[in-house]
Order: structure tokens, then sequence, then C-alpha cells
């Protein structure tokens, strides 16, 4: 019980710590990735904001930051990302591969 | 055409053997086919809906719907494959000496049946929902034709079936003895898996915090992105680049599972009239 309470604590502080994340905008168009290349704060957590602007659904997919998410298209997602260490994080439209790619930078 | 064949090979491959373990751990049970196969429909079915729903689904809890969806989906997965292994600890011993009594049990046998069933609704509904977007994607993309698309499609799940078959055949060739050991270890370290998966996609969320991202990095030694990386998260759970909570929740279902395990074991069996 102890244990559980202690995890709905855990949960708390992190969802109560959502607003202070600093918010990066990424947009989907022509199934490339605007801006293609993004730097971001070195270890933080960020929130990064994927506007789909196609009308066909996309995977944000990157290995190197362990994320994956579908995008409808028309949508927004929201994909919490970090802390990361500097340093270079490509990602990709896993349903688009060839022209979306794009890399966040860590500094 | 061969970008389709490639997504709806990974896709399939991952829910395929999943399905394999499955039609491995239950092949002595009754009705296993009927089971199986309303598990299959039913995910099929699940996955067009939710692919339908996306949009919806992902603007649910402040734009992570899609993350709790997943880890939900994949949390329950992991939690009717724990109960598979406790349940079999107790009653497969039992199965495998006395080949009479195989499916005698009906209740427990077809409750049994409808976890597993359950769980390969779930690994459809996860890959499924995946490639109907992009299928649907390419085709209003107008970038390739129906035929295209479908003939891509066709081979991709072909491919798909027959690795899932292929893993099927394989362990079935395990000699008896080791038989209960070989498959209970399967499904053991998908359940792991899965909630691992599941701790990822609650990070992603920002509803756990990641404790270290990641905790190591073996991209070096297998990528993630290979074949062999592939199969490895699918069946293993294997991740170059884990985040900390990812491992602290593999470790944490291997242990309760295992101890679930011992525990119904060294309790005395219950003793069928015969």
């Amino acid at each position: 019980m102890k244990r559980f309470l202690a995890l709905l604590a855990l949960l708390g502080l992190s969802l109560a710590s959502v607003a202070a994340d600093t918010e990066f905008a990424l947009v989907i168009r022509d199934h490339r990735f605007e801006p293609a290349e993004i730097r971001v704060p070195a270890n933080q957590k960020i929130k990064l904001v994927v506007h789909n602007q196609d009308a066909t659904p996309e995977e944000f997919e990157s290995h190197e930051l362990n994320r994956e998410k579908v995008i409808a298209p028309g949508a927004k997602a929201t994909i919490f990302v970090g802390p990361l260490k500097p340093g270079r994080y490509p990602f990709f439209g896993e349903f688009h591969d060839k022209t979306a790619r794009g890399v966040l930078i860590a500094e | 055409m061969l970008g389709s064949a490639i997504i709806v090979f990974r896709e399939t491959l991952e829910a395929a053997l999943i399905i394999g373990i499955i039609a491995v751990a239950t092949r002595n049970l009754r009705n296993r086919n009927s089971w199986l196969s309303a598990g299959i429909l039913a995910g099929i079915i699940g996955s067009l809906l939710v692919a339908l729903f996306t949009g919806r689904i992902a603007e649910l809890a402040e734009g992570v719907g899609q993350e709790l969806f997943n880890a939900g989906v994949l949390g329950l997965a992991a939690a009717m494959l724990a109960w598979h292994n406790i349940w079999m600890a107790r009653h497969g011993m039992k199965l495998a000496r006395d080949a009479k009594q195989l499916g005698q049990d009906v209740r427990t046998g077809s409750r049994e049946m409808s976890a597993l069933a359950l769980v390969v609704g779930l690994a459809i509904l996860r890959e499924g929902s995946e490639t109907a977007l992009f299928l649907y994607g390419l085709l209003s993309g107008g970038e390739e034709t129906l035929s295209t698309v479908l003939g891509g499609g066709a081979i991709g799940l072909l491919l798909g079936c027959l690795a899932g078959y292929g893993l099927y055949a394989g362990v079935l060739r395990i000699p008896a003895r080791h038989f209960f050991a070989a498959t209970s270890g399967l499904i053991l370290l998908l359940a792991a898996a899965m909630a691992s998966q599941a701790a990822r996609f609650l990070v992603q969320a920002d509803v756990l915090p990641s404790l270290a991202s990641p905790l190591w990095n073996s991209t070096w030694l297998i990528d993630n992105n290979s074949l062999m990386g592939r199969l490895l998260h699918t069946l293993a759970g294997y991740e170059a680049m884990p985040s900390g909570i990812q491992v602290v929740f593999y470790v944490a279902t291997l242990a309760l599972i295992l101890a679930g395990m011992r525990m119904v074991r060294s309790q005395p069996p219950t003793v069928l009239p015969t």
C-alpha cells in the first residue's frame, strides 16, 4: 500500500511538472518536417508538439529518442522527450521515411 | 509497392510471432483453433476501429491519449500472459504427465484460452491499426495505386505469417520434457517485453519519469532497426537505448511472474477425482 501511495505521489508530481516544460513546435507538410533541424536545451525535459498538416497520417519515430507516435491528418500530437544529453537525435516519419527526416539537437 | 510490403511485413511479423508463441503454448487445449481465430478476427475488427478513431484517441487526455491507450493495451496483455504462466505452473506439469487428461478440464481450459485469445486480439489491435493507417496514407497520398498497395501489403502479410509459422514449427520440435520450460520461458519474456513497452509509452506521455534516458546504448551491438533487433524487441523486449524505468518494469515483471509460478508450485496440487 505504501508503495502504491508513493507511486501515486510520483504520478502527481510528474503530472504537475507538465506545465513547466519548454515547448517546441514541429510541422509536417508535404511529408517533410519543418524545421528539419530543431535545437533544444540539453538536460531538461521538453515537450514536442508535432502538427501534421498533411492529408495523410504519419508516424513520428526515433530510435535515438526511443519514441514513436502515430499522428492523424490535421492533428497535433504531444510528445515528451528528455532530459537529453547533448548530442544529435535523428527522427523520421515512418510512413514517408524517404522525405520525412529531421534531427533534434540537444545543447 | 516495396514500401507497403516492408511496413506490412514488419507489423505482421510482430503480431505473428506473438500468435506463434501462444499457438505453441496452447497446443493441447481444447477448441484452441476456434479461440485463436476469434482472437485474430476481433483483433482485425478492433484495429480498423482504432485506425478510424486515431485522431480522436490521440486528442484525449491533453494529447497523450494514444500513449495511455497503448500502455493500457500492453499492460492488459502482459497481465493475461502472467496469469497464463502461473496457471500453467499449477496445471501444466499434470497435463504433460498424463496425455489422456488433456483438455479434460474443459472449464479451466476455455477460461485459459479466452485470456490468451485476448492477448492475440490485443497484439493485432496494436500492429493492425498502424498498418491500416499506413496503407490508407499511401492510397490517399496518391503515390501508389490500389493494386500496388494491396500487392505489396499481401506480400508483406504473407512473409510475416510465414515467419510466425516458422517460429511455431521450430518451437514445436522441442522435445516434450523441455517443452513446458521453453514455452513458459518465451511467454515470460513476452510479458516482460510488453510491460517495458507500456512503461515507454507512459514516459512519452510524461506520466512516469524516465529515470535515465537512455540507461545504456547497445546500438553498436544490435541495432533496433535491424531484423535481429526487431525480432529480439518483439520476443524479449530488447531495446538498444532503454530508459531506466523500462528496465525497472522489465525486471519487476519477470520477478513477479517467477515468484507467482514458484508460489503455486509449492502448494499441494489439486487432486482431480480419477
